[in-house]
């Protein structure tokens, strides 16, 4: 099945980082040379509840605004959306295309027999990915279960490398963004535990690295096809 | 009156430049980032007297962001009113005295200051506005929804629409441009839909931030503007309005009438600002056309493209302008239509009644208007198709 787009779908609880890895996955992709939007769900989200953000990364122009409702992949940041149920769709892969992806962060196997025989029917692949204990290994701290996520991401559809991925990760911390007043009270407190934000950067880019190896390596073993051509390959067949 | 020299550097010391070269000519780089950053990104290049603000999901990010602004130079006066009704207050008292003035407002915070928006237009004051609309209570929503757009329509503002942060950018330095010609002279509000352009992250073309727009000319303007010789409310003040007389119902009237007029003038110079009052995608000879503005024409135009999967040739015909509604260019785009449906964000389908007026006895097409998502729901464009796919009965495949 060839791909123009692919949309993520990250349900999320509050303070988890799922707003921020959204824009990091945008813009390491629109780096790598693909269109890409990114976007938060529009709710009053606060700590441990449900958030949810997107990203849609394509081969052309991206329109598309809002939530995914039909999503390629879909990255599950906290056990508690599906034991919980903190997820605004129920069951949490509702609209999930066929030979789509789901990530969950996790330490052990969460879906019922019910949901595999579903996920399997669409030819689902489910990746059990333990981020946030791989955060707190590599960067000391769980607040990297972000970047885990999106090394994971892009080890798994393999078409925005590493060197974009730190792009996108060091235009967020380099760069004066401000998503909300919230976020940069977030930011201060991060920089205080980390003391300098430097090297808040470099732990958060080994842990996305380290995430991305292992995720790669299982794409590898599953035989999983990269999501899109790279940009470069489209523009060639199209005469550019 | 004012010298007739010519400025070089605004307060901010960016170099001023003509808006056509601002809009136009000016090499332009690619940034990525969110509708609000947008917003503070053209009010940088906007040599802004003044800004008010107050805070409302989801412009509250946009407002702080003019603050962040002030506090750089670029804007003169920033403070916070007390209430949405005080900011639209103050925005107006800072513009009758010659300042160029920009507040961003969202949902019920609009409803709250209703009444200066009649105010703002009466006065003739070319304030500007950023609506990032929003769902209005009740029940209470924060989410993106744009039935207070429906209430502005008749307020005698300019009504223009955003589809992305890039046309949000380069509409707020338009919006200025033309709402100060001396023959126009009457508010402009530029809309997006809050959250859907607000909050997301996307690829813009920035001209350099070392160039901005000429300061305001208040003295080129149609009513007397305050100063050491004219008190505030001069205006306002005019005894004969105040009278229950003829010569009062006449001017009452006439003033109604000039506001709507000097609207109707602002033609010509939109057009050229915003290169067309229209847009159009998609195949140019479809007989079926979605008539949107904003986040609607972008998932319309996502369904354009599932539709062509379908082999059903379509197009998208985006509104810019809502105030002055684009009527030549909306008729001559349907000519060969058979079906028009129009998608909108909220659940009275203000936009489609705009539609139907001004296409009524110029088309013979099939005005349908739907889909209709409201409260912060997405449009997909799955939803779309199958609206079309509905009418002209083909089968309804699973869309993904």
């Amino acid at each position: 099945m060839k791909r123009k787009r692919v949309n993520i779908r990250m349900p999320a609880l509050g303070g988890q980082g799922a707003v921020t890895a959204a824009h990091i996955i945008a813009t390491a992709a629109d780096y790598e040379g693909y269109y890409a939007v990114s976007n938060p769900f529009f709710g009053a989200e606060k700590r441990m509840a449900p958030a949810e953000s997107y990203a849609r990364i394509g081969l052309e122009p991206i329109y598309d605004r809002g939530e995914v409702v039909y999503p390629d992949v879909i990255m599950v940041f906290h056990p508690q959306v599906i034991t919980m149920g903190k997820s605004y769709t129920m069951p949490f892969y509702s609209g999930i295309k066929k030979n789509g992806l789901i990530i969950i962060n996790t330490e052990e196997d969460l879906l019922t027999d019910e949901d595999k025989e579903h996920l399997e029917s669409l030819n689902v692949k489910v990746f059990n990915f333990p981020a946030t204990k791989f955060a707190i290994d590599i960067a000391g701290t769980e607040l990297s279960t972000n970047m885990a996520m999106i090394g994971a991401l892009f080890g798994l559809i393999g078409c925005v490398g590493l060197e974009a991925i730190e792009e996108g990760i060091k235009s967020r911390f380099l760069k004066k963004f401000v998503a909300s007043g919230g976020t940069a009270s977030l930011d201060s407190a991060l920089e205080r535990k980390f003391k300098k934000k430097l090297e808040l950067i470099e732990k958060n880019l080994n842990t996305a690295k380290s995430a991305y190896e292992l995720a790669e390596r299982w794409a590898n073993e599953q035989g999983i096809e990269p999501f899109l051509p790279r940009p470069q390959e489209v523009m060639k067949t199209q005469g550019v | 009156m004012q010298a007739t020299e010519t400025l070089l550097y605004n307060r901010a010391g960016q170099k001023i430049v003509s808006p056509d070269y601002l809009l136009f000519e000016a090499p332009r780089a690619k940034h990525f980032m969110t509708g609000s950053e947008a917003v503070k990104e053209a009010v940088r290049r906007a040599s802004v007297d003044a800004s008010v603000s107050y805070p409302i999901t989801p412009q509250s990010e946009a407002a702080h962001l003019i603050g962040e602004l002030w506090a750089e130079g670029y804007v003169g006066v920033y403070f916070r009113g007390e209430s949405e009704f005080g900011v639209m207050s103050e925005v107006a008292g800072c513009a009758m005295a010659g300042a160029r003035t920009i507040t961003t407002t969202s949902g019920p915070g609009t409803l709250r200051a209703m009444e200066n928006f009649p105010m703002w237009a009466g006065t003739r004051i070319p304030v500007q506005l950023v609506l990032m609309a929003r769902g209005i209570n009740s029940p209470l929503s924060i989410q993106p929804d744009n039935l207070e757009v429906g209430f502005l329509l008749d307020t005698g503002c300019m009504i223009w629409y955003a589809e992305t942060a890039q046309d949000l950018f380069d509409m707020i330095l338009a919006g200025f441009t033309v709402a100060e010609q001396p023959d126009v002279h009457v508010p402009v509000i530029n809309v997006i839909d809050g959250f859907f352009v607000s909050h997301t992250r996307e690829a813009i073309m920035l001209p350099p931030d070392d160039i901005a727009l000429p300061p305001y000319n208040p003295y080129k303007a149609p009513m007397p503007v305050i100063d050491a010789e004219v008190p505030p409310g001069r205006f306002l003040r005019d005894p004969f309005v105040m009278k229950s007389n003829y010569i009062s119902y006449a001017t009452h009237a006439s003033w109604q009438w000039e506001v709507r007029a000097a609207i109707e003038r602002s033609r010509p110079y939109a057009k050229h600002y915003l290169r067309g009052l229209i847009e159009l995608f998609g195949n140019p000879e479809a007989e079926l056309v979605f008539v949107a503005c904003g986040t609607a024409s972008a998932q319309a135009k996502e369904a354009v493209r599932l539709l062509e999967d379908e082999g059903i040739p379509a197009k998208v015909v985006k509104l810019k302008t809502i105030r002055p509604f684009p009527i030549e260019e909306l008729r001559e785009s349907v000519k060969g239509a058979k079906y028009i449906f129009v998608p909108e964000f909220n659940v009275v389908g203000w936009l489609e009644r705009e539609v139907r007026r001004y296409l009524y006895g110029h088309s013979n097409a099939e005005i349908i208007g739907a889909p209709r998502v409201a409260g912060g729901m997405t449009m997909p464009a799955e939803a779309i198709v199958k609206e079309v796919l509905k009418l002209t009965g083909k089968e309804v495949k699973h869309v993904i």
